[in-house]
C-alpha cells in the first residue's frame, strides 16, 4: 500500500544526524575545503563512536543468526537501505565530502556483506566494531578501464604452492584507499581478473587488507570539490594475499557465463541509491540556503501565484525545489524496491542518472541566484556546486546509468543498444 | 510503513480501467477528436466502472472507499486511454467532489444521493476558468455580491464542459475578493451557455462560454452554506487529479514512441538502437517515475487531511513540465509521421500543453 512515512526509528535518528551535521560538519567544512589533504578529525572522532557500536552490535547479531552470518530470513521489508539513504542525504546536506570520511567498511564492506563467507566476515568485518578508527574502500576503475569495468587489466594469479593470489595493476580513483590501507587498520576490495582471456566471466573480487607488501600509494589527487575526501591511485606490484581473501567463487565460469561479473555489478544496486541520497542532500543545502538568503532580501516564493505571472527567480526557485523532490523521491523508490526485495536495478539507475544530474544543476542555479555572494566563499554555495559534480560521475556516470536505464526499458542487450 | 506498491484494490483497479482504456477508448479516440464528441456509450461505460459511487459515504448510498491515492492511480489509467474522455467521465465529480470535500450537511444530503443511484452519467459540470491573460483561480473576475437571502453573480466564464446540457452547475466567483462556489441550476435566469469555447486540444469534449448576468443564487445554495468553502482545497484536490491525468498522457506519448522506436527501421536498424533515440526515450521514462511518485506523495497527503499548498505548486510545476516535453518528444521521436494526424502523438502534444490551463476541469 502506498504509503511516505519513515518509520519513526529512522526519523529519531535523521534528527541525530542533523545535529552532527549542523554542529560539526557545517562549523568546519570550509577549513577541510581549503586544507584538502587534512583529516576532519572531529567528524571522525565523533563518528567512530557511534560506529564502531552499530558495527560490533551489527556484526555479533550476524554471527548469533545463520550459519553464513547472513541476516536471517524474516517476515517483512528490511529497512536497513532505508535508513543508509536517509542518513547518507542528512550527513551530504552537512558536507558531501566529509560524509565520505565516515569511519565504516562502505563500499568494501557492503561488498564483503554481500558475498563474503562467515570466515571472511570475521576477518575483515569484526574489526570495525573495536578499537581506532577504521576504514573500506573499494577498488574498480582502471586508467583504461572507466565505465568499462569490463576492460580491466589488474590481474589476480594463482600461487598454488603457496595458496595464494598475486596482484598486480594500477587502479586510481579510490575513495578513501589511503584512510583504508595506510592510515588505518582497514580493507580493500580489488577488482582483478584470474584470466585475462576471459572477459567479464575471469572478473573477481579481492579483499586487500592494510599493511600488504607489494602495494603502494602512487597518487593522491588534488580535485574540483570533495576535497575532505582522500582519492588515490593504488599500484600492485606482486602484492600477495591468502588465498581464502577472495570474494565468491574463484570458477572462471564458461565463456558466455558472466555470473561472477554480474553479481560483482549488484553492489551497484545498493550503492547507487547511496550516491543519489547524497547528491539529494547537497542539493537540499543549496535550495534551503537559497530560499533563506533570498527571503532576507524579501524574495519569498509565492505558492499561489498563478505560473504565467511568476518571476524569474520566483520559477527558478520552484524548479529547483520540484527537482529535488522528484530526484528524493526517485532514490527513495530506489531503497524502497531493495527494502521490499524486488530487483531495483532500474530504479537504481533512474534515481542515480537523475540525482546526479539534479544536484548539479541545484547547485549551479544557487550560485547564480545568490548573485555575486553565491560566487564568493562567504557561504558555502560555491562549494556545494563543486562537490555537487562528483555525484554526476563516480559510481557511474550519468550517461551509464541513462544507458542501463535506456536498455532495461527497450529489452535490448550491450550488442543492440552500445 | 514506507511502501510504494499499490495494493490488491488499487491493482485491481488499475488493469480495469487500463483495460477499458485500451479496449473502448483507443478505438474510438482519434475520430471523437476530428468529429468533436466521445461516443455516449463509452462515457456510459466508463460510468458504470463506479468509480464516483464506490468513494461516495455509506449514508448516501456510496461505499465509502474514497481515497485521493486510489483516485489518482485510477485517473492516469483512463488518462492514457485519452484526456477528453478522461475528463468526461469525471464530469460528476466536479459537483461530487466539492460536495464531499466542502459541502454542508444539507447540501450533501440533497444531492450527493443521486451520484449514488444514477444510472447514466448525472448532468452537471463546473465552471471556474475565464477568458483572459490573466486568468487566476484565486483572483477571479466573476463576482458574487450579497443582495438579500442570496448572492447575484456576475462575470464570464470558459472552458466550462458539457455546460450545454447541464442540469447543475458549480459556478466559482470571488465573492469579497475570496473564490467561492455556489450550486446554480442549468435554467438559472441570467445564465447563457455558448459559443463554444474551442481550444488546441481537448477536441472530443464539448467546452463552452458561459455568461453570467446577475443570476440570483440563494444563500443556502453557496457550497459550505454558511460557512463557505475552502477554495485552496478544492484547488489542491483539483491539481492532484490533473497532474495524475498528466501522467497518464505522457505515458501514452512515451509507451508510443518506444514502441514506435523498436519498429523503425533506418540505416538498418531500428532507431532505437541509436543512443539519441534510446537515451531520450529513457529521460521520458525517468521523468514519468518521477512525476507519478511526487503525485502520489500529494494525493496521500490529502489523504492524511494535509494543507499541501505548497506541495501542490511545487508538484504541479514538475508534471506539467514533464507532460509536454515527453509529448512533445514522443512527436520527435516519430519524426515526420508524428506531426500527421493520422497518429495519435501529435494529439498528446496539444493536450500536453494545456495542462497549466485546465484548473478545476477534473478533481478527485
Amino acid at each position: 500500500m502506498i504509503d511516505f512515512e519513515l518509520p519513526e526509528r529512522i526519523e529519531n535518528e535523521l534528527q541525530m544526524a542533523q545535529m552532527v551535521a549542523e554542529q560539526v560538519m557545517r562549523a568546519t567544512s570550509r577549513k577541510y575545503d581549503e586544507n584538502e589533504h587534512e583529516r576532519p578529525v572531529e567528524y571522525i572522532n565523533m563518528m567512530w563512536q557511534v560506529v564502531r557500536e552499530q558495527n560490533r552490535r551489527r556484526f555479533e547479531k550476524a554471527m548469533a543468526n545463520g550459519s553464513n552470518g547472513d541476516r536471517p530470513e524474516r517476515e517483512g521489508p528490511n529497512y536497513s537501505i532505508v535508513r543508509l539513504i536517509t542518513l547518507v542525504e542528512m550527513l551530504s546536506w552537512g558536507d558531501a565530502g566529509m560524509y565520505l570520511c565516515t569511519p565504516d567498511p562502505l563500499l568494501g564492506g557492503a561488498a564483503i556483506d554481500a558475498v563474503g563467507t562467515r570466515e571472511q566476515k570475521v576477518r575483515f568485518l569484526k574489526k570495525f566494531g573495536e578499537g581506532e578508527p577504521k576504514w573500506g574502500a573499494m577498488a574498480i576503475t582502471e586508467p583504461g578501464a572507466g565505465s568499462d569495468n569490463s576492460a580491466l587489466r589488474t590481474t589476480a594469479r594463482l600461487d598454488s604452492e603457496n595458496n595464494e593470489w598475486i596482484l598486480n595493476g594500477e587502479k586510481i580513483f579510490i575513495t578513501n584507499g589511503k584512510l583504508a590501507l595506510e592510515e588505518s587498520d582497514g580493507v580493500c576490495v580489488v577488482w582483478a581478473t584470474v584470466d585475462p582471456h576471459a572477459g567479464r566471466a575471469g572478473i573477481k573480487s579481492f579483499v586487500v587488507e592494510a599493511g600488504t607488501p607489494g602495494v603502494t600509494i602512487a597518487k593522491q589527487e588534488d580535485k574540483l570539490g570533495i576535497r575532505c575526501s582522500d582519492t588515490v591511485s593504488l599500484v600492485f606490484d606482486d602484492a600477495r594475499i591468502p588465498y581464502d581473501n577472495i570474494l565468491g567463487s574463484p570458477e572462471v565460469q564458461t565463456k558466455k557465463s558472466t555470473r561472477g561479473f554480474k553479481g560483482a555489478m549488484k553492489t551497484f544496486d545498493a550503492s547507487r541509491p547511496a550516491v543519489a541520497a547524497s547528491a539529494m542532500g547537497v542539493a537540499r543545502a543549496a535550495l534551503e540556503l537559497t530560499q533563506e538568503k533570498l527571503a532576507e532580501e524579501g524574495l519569498e516564493v509565492d505558492y499561489t501565484r498563478p505560473r504565467h505571472e511568476m518571476q524569474a527567480w520566483e520559477r527558478d526557485l520552484i524548479t529547483m525545489e520540484a527537482r529535488q523532490k522528484a530526484g528524493w523521491l526517485l532514490t527513495l523508490k530506489a531503497a524502497v524496491e531493495m527494502a521490499h526485495g524486488q530487483s531495483n536495478r532500474l530504479s537504481a539507475s533512474m534515481a542515480k542518472a537523475r540525482a546526479g544530474e539534479t544536484a548539479t544543476q541545484v547547485t549551479q542555479k544557487a550560485v547564480e541566484l545568490l548573485g555575486p555572494t553565491g560566487y564568493s566563499k562567504e557561504l558555502l554555495a560555491e562549494k556545494w556546486m563543486r562537490d555537487a559534480k562528483i555525484n554526476d560521475i563516480y559510481e557511474g556516470t550519468k550517461q551509464i546509468n541513462t544507458l542501463i536505464v535506456a536498455r532495461e526499458i527497450l529489452g535490448y542487450t550491450r550488442r543492440e543498444l552500445k | 510503513m514506507l511502501d510504494f506498491t499499490l495494493d490488491q484494490e488499487q491493482e485491481m483497479l488499475a488493469t480495469i480501467i487500463g483495460r477499458f482504456a485500451e479496449e473502448r477508448v483507443r478505438p474510438v479516440f482519434r475520430e471523437a477528436e476530428e468529429r468533436g464528441a466521445v461516443p455516449a456509450e463509452v462515457i456510459q461505460a466508463g460510468w458504470e466502472l463506479g468509480l464516483l459511487p464506490t468513494s461516495l459515504p455509506a449514508a448516501y448510498g456510496g461505499l465509502g472507499d474514497y481515497s485521493v491515492v486510489t483516485a489518482a492511480i485510477a485517473v492516469e489509467a483512463f488518462a492514457w486511454g485519452d484526456l477528453a474522455t478522461t475528463f468526461q467521465i469525471l464530469a460528476p465529480n466536479l459537483v461530487a467532489v466539492p460536495l464531499l470535500l466542502e459541502g454542508s450537511q444539507a447540501q450533501q444530503t440533497r444531492y450527493l444521493p443521486d451520484f449514488t443511484t444514477a444510472r447514466r452519467p448525472p448532468a452537471v459540470t463546473a465552471a471556474l476558468i475565464e477568458p483572459g491573460i490573466r486568468f487566476n483561480p484565486r483572483a477571479l473576475k466573476a463576482t458574487a455580491t450579497i443582495e438579500g437571502d442570496g448572492y447575484r453573480l456576475n462575470g464570464a466564464k470558459t472552458m466550462v464542459p458539457l455546460a450545454e446540457d447541464a442540469e447543475l452547475l458549480l459556478v466559482y466567483a470571488a465573492e469579497a475578493g475570496e473564490t467561492q462556489a455556489f450550486l446554480v441550476p442549468g435554467d438559472a435566469e441570467g445564465l447563457t451557455v455558448g459559443p463554444e469555447a474551442e481550444v488546441m486540444g481537448l477536441g472530443a469534449l464539448p467546452l463552452y462560454r458561459l455568461h453570467l448576468e446577475n443570476v440570483y443564487v440563494p444563500a443556502v445554495d453557496r457550497l459550505g452554506g454558511e460557512e463557505g468553502s475552502d477554495f485552496a482545497r478544492l484547488l489542491n484536490h483539483s491539481r492532484v487529479a490533473l497532474a495524475a491525468a498528466a501522467v497518464g498522457v505522457a505515458r501514452a506519448g512515451y509507451e508510443y514512441a518506444r514502441e514506435y522506436a523498436k519498429q523503425r527501421v533506418q540505416f538498418g536498424e531500428p532507431i532505437a538502437h541509436r543512443q539519441s533515440i534510446a537515451f531520450m526515450l529513457a529521460e521520458m521514462a525517468i521523468d514519468i517515475e518521477a512525476a507519478r511518485l511526487l503525485v502520489w506523495e500529494a494525493a496521500w497527503k490529502l489523504d492524511r487531511g494535509e494543507e499541501i499548498t505548497r506541495e501542490a505548486t511545487v508538484m504541479k510545476h514538475y508534471v506539467d513540465d514533464v507532460v509536454l516535453q515527453t509529448a512533445d518528444r514522443a512527436v520527435q521521436i516519430l519524426g515526420g509521421y508524428g506531426y500527421i494526424r493520422e497518429y495519435p502523438v501529435e494529439l498528446w502534444l496539444r493536450n500536453a500543453r494545456g495542462f497549466v490551463h485546465f484548473d478545476g476541469l477534473a478533481i478527485v
